[in-house]
């Protein structure tokens, strides 16, 4: 099956095809065609994993050429390994959740096959990307989640605020991904390659100099800053919620968010060799993880605090990851486990985001608000979207044995030999626990707020909540396979083969468990119990309330420093273009106009009155001499004969020609005069004969 | 001796220039036109005679003279022909396609 890898993607892309192209009409068999699509990949996926399990970490690579240049080789190719097929599992697995919910969610929306099909165009282009083998193919792909992000972000475009979140999202990720070219651009000059694994061995043999390896490991790093919302980019994602919630839960959640984590995963050799560039990723992670989540304490839109959850999370993952690269960097044979929290982290948190949302999707379709303010009691009236959306929470914040225990457990245990790092990370765990159970209990316990909305509130058809069993049961169990109890778990899986196994470490786990379980407490006391009130700490803390509500102001900071210059610096181009250049170029056409006035008059009265002059001297002149062509041969004879007799006198007495001369004029001139008295005479012409 | 040889051609080809120059029939033209040929074949016979006996080079060249008048009579005549069949008639003043 492996060979036969790259269908994976072509399955969605089919659909896609089919979509837009056949059956567009029949909104049925669209979603039918796209649900399909997505099916058949998700088993080829399992027999992929089969496969790769069965390869014990040598990955699978294969390639076509696609340009080939002296200087450099394009190929379109797979490459798999234990990574990849990790993803293309999440993959498929949350793409199938999503489009299956989307039958209950998106019901009666009039652009539904579209909707499909913009996903599986989603879905084509996220498993391209994971499946790529170089760093151009991945880079197309890049592109394409990109677009069917901003297609699907603005698929209700109605909504300005919809189509701006699009459009900003796309700007926003797009500045990541210049430096993502540029980083491409470097690699591919310097190490004459694309494809990973060559890149990476000449990565390993010392062939890029160091500070160049640098370079590259930051400008792609730009890459992954700008699809996984990390600081300074981050501000696209939360706008993106403007989306329809399985999108959300998708897109912004799950899986493409992601790429950024997979490609700093992917390029880890990259960040290996430069410690700097490793500490950057790490720090950029960090920096976000703490923002997000202290952001997200006090927001009040439910797709809000998941999405700046989101954030926190994947800041996570790139933390990890970036202490992996540094760790390793400065000790080959450090026993650093980034890489595995990270990639398990990316996993687990897949299910367990992709769950959230589709929760908080399920809630939405039944409140019709994004404001939990206005929600509150729903467990009553839903209970399964209540009871994964709790479990899925008890996950995020690490509560043994759930899947979010492990991976963030690692992460934890990743930061171990970093102080600073390792204090942040325990903070970030204690507010992600906080925030989670805080939206919990104001969204499924406690009393009504807003009556009207609660009685309407309903719990969502099966289509909906079929997909959010099945999420629960992953977030409950999917963090099972990297136990650190288990000596070829998933940590020996993504390592490919190579044993780096470590026993559990019980002080860390009893550490982010008391953290996660302190966490839920105070949000417990606080917003359940309400023994501490919250606008109370809301007062104490205001100028800070402020601040996290306002989103530290970088929008606002944003708009004041960037957009706001550049607007007034393209209104002064728009100004001088308007007026300099215009008017330059309107004088140029005056100028021309008048110009070609002048030329024309010249050309009128001067040319063409010397040529009509040289006509009329012409007409004048044969006037009179038109009389010598008489046509008659013999008075031509006559002129040569005397003409000659003219030069041989001439030649014998020069002075006698004078006399010849006279003579002859006197003669023609009498017979001319003839002539004229006699006209027609001899020159009629005679009638015809008979 | 050679004076009179001269004075004779001289007179034929004045004889035909006149002929020439005058006659309105095309015929007569074409026969004035023979006798100014003439006038020059005396000459060249003449001055062979009198300047160069010694060779035959103005002989050889009268003979010359006789066989392409010969052929240019044929034209002449077939130029003629032409005159008469496209203007019913050979009156040279008839024929001045050639007037401005």
């Amino acid at each position: 099956m492996l060979e036969h890898a790259y269908l994976i993607p072509v399955y969605p892309l089919l659909a896609f095809v089919i979509i837009i192209f056949a059956t567009r009409w029949n909104e049925k068999l669209s979603s039918g065609i796209s649900i399909a699509a997505i099916s058949i990949g998700f088993i080829h996926s399992i027999f992929v994993m089969i496969a790769v399990i069965g390869r014990h970490g040598v990955p699978f690579e294969l390639s076509v050429p696609f340009i080939e240049h002296p200087l450099i080789t394009l190929e379109t190719g797979i490459f798999i390994d234990p990574l990849t097929a990790v993803m293309l599992l999440v993959v498929t697995i949350v793409s199938g959740c999503v489009q299956i919910y989307s039958l209950g969610y998106m019901h009666g929306d009039p652009r539904w096959s579209r909707y499909f099909s913009y996903l599986s165009l989603f879905t084509f282009s996220m498993l391209g990307l994971v499946v790529a083998n170089n760093f151009f193919m991945i880079f197309i792909f890049w592109e394409l989640v990109g677009l069917t992000s901003y297609l699907l972000i603005g698929f209700w475009f109605e909504k300005d605020s919809a189509s701006d979140a699009g459009k900003k999202a796309f700007i926003t990720t797009r500045i990541g991904d210049l430096g993502f070219i540029i980083g491409i651009l470097l690699l591919a000059t310097y190490a004459g390659t694309l494809n990973y694994q060559e890149v990476f061995t000449k990565v390993a043999d010392g062939v890029i100099p160091v500070g160049v390896l640098t370079m590259i490991g930051i400008f792609i790093f730009c890459g992954a800053v700008g699809k996984s919302a990390q600081f300074p980019l981050h501000v696209w994602l939360p706008d993106a919620m403007e989306g329809p919630t399985p999108v959300s839960a998708l897109i912004h959640a799950a899986t493409m968010v992601a790429a950024g984590v997979y490609l700093v995963a992917r390029s880890m050799t990259l960040f290996v060799g430069s410690a700097e560039a490793a500490m950057t990723v790490a720090v950029i992670g960090l920096i976000t993880s703490f923002m997000a989540a202290s952001i997200a304490l006090v927001q009040n839109d439910i797709k809000r605090v998941l999405a700046y959850s989101t954030v926190s999370q994947l800041g996570y993952m790139i933390m990890a990851l970036g202490l992996y690269g540094f760790d390793v960097a400065k000790d080959p044979h450090s026993h650093s486990v980034g890489y595995f929290a990270g990639t398990f982290h990316l996993m687990t948190h897949a299910f367990f985001k992709a769950l959230l949302f589709l929760g908080a999707g399920s809630v939405i379709h039944a409140v019709h608000t994004n404001d939990v303010q206005e929600m509150g009691g729903l467990s009553k009236k839903m209970k399964i979207t209540s009871l994964t959306f709790f479990i899925a929470s008890l996950s995020i914040s690490g509560i043994f044995p759930l899947s979010g225990f492990w991976s963030k457990d690692e992460i934890v245990a990743a930061t171990l030999g970093h102080p600073v790092f390792m204090f942040f990370t325990l903070l970030i765990a204690f507010m992600t626990a906080f925030y989670m159970f805080r939206l919990c209990f104001l969204t499924f316990t406690g009393k009504p707020r807003n009556q009207e909305r609660f009685d309407h509130a309903h719990e969502s058809p099966k289509t909906m909540t079929m997909p959010l069993m099945f999420l629960a049961f992953l977030s409950v169990f999917a963090g099972w396979v990297g136990m650190p109890w288990l000596s070829h778990g998933f940590s020996s899986f993504v390592y490919s083969g190579e044993l780096q196994h470590h026993g559990p470490n019980y002080i860390v786990m009893l550490v982010s468990t008391i953290v996660a379980v302190s966490g839920i407490g105070l949000a417990y006391t606080v917003y359940f119990k309400k023994k501490i009130s919250a606008d109370v700490l809301m007062e104490k803390f205001k100028p800070l309330y402020t601040l996290l509500l306002n989103k530290y102001y970088i929008d606002e900071i944003y708009d004041k420093v960037i957009i706001k210059p550049l607007l007034a610096f393209t209104r002064m181009m728009w100004w001088s273009d308007a007026n300099i250049i215009d008017g330059l170029v309107n004088f140029v056409g005056w100028f021309t106009i008048k110009w070609a006035d002048a030329k024309m008059w010249f050309d009128k009265y001067i040319v063409d009155g010397a040529v009509n002059g040289a006509g009329a001297v012409c007409m004048a002149a044969s006037w009179l001499f038109k009389y010598v062509q008489n046509g008659s041969v013999q008075f031509y004879t006559l002129v040569i004969i005397t003409s000659a007799v003219g030069v041989i006198i001439y030649r014998v007495t020069p002075e006698g020609f004078l006399y010849y001369f006279i003579g002859v004029v006197v003669v023609a001139l009498a017979r001319f005069l003839m002539k004229m008295n006699r006209p027609e005479e001899g020159n009629v012409e005679t009638e015809p004969e008979g | 001796m050679m004076l009179q040889y001269l004075a004779l051609a001289a007179i034929l080809f004045a004889i035909g220039i006149f002929g020439v120059l005058t006659r309105r029939n095309a015929i007569g033209i074409l026969m004035s036109l023979e006798l100014m040929f003439n006038a020059v074949n005396i000459n060249l016979v003449t001055f062979n005679k009198f300047i160069v006996p010694d060779n035959l080079t103005g002989q050889i060249f009268a003979i010359f003279v006789i066989v392409i008048a010969a052929a240019e009579a044929v034209v002449g005549l077939a130029i003629v022909l032409l005159l008469y069949r496209n203007w019913q008639g050979i009156d040279i003043g008839n024929i001045n396609i050639m007037k401005w």
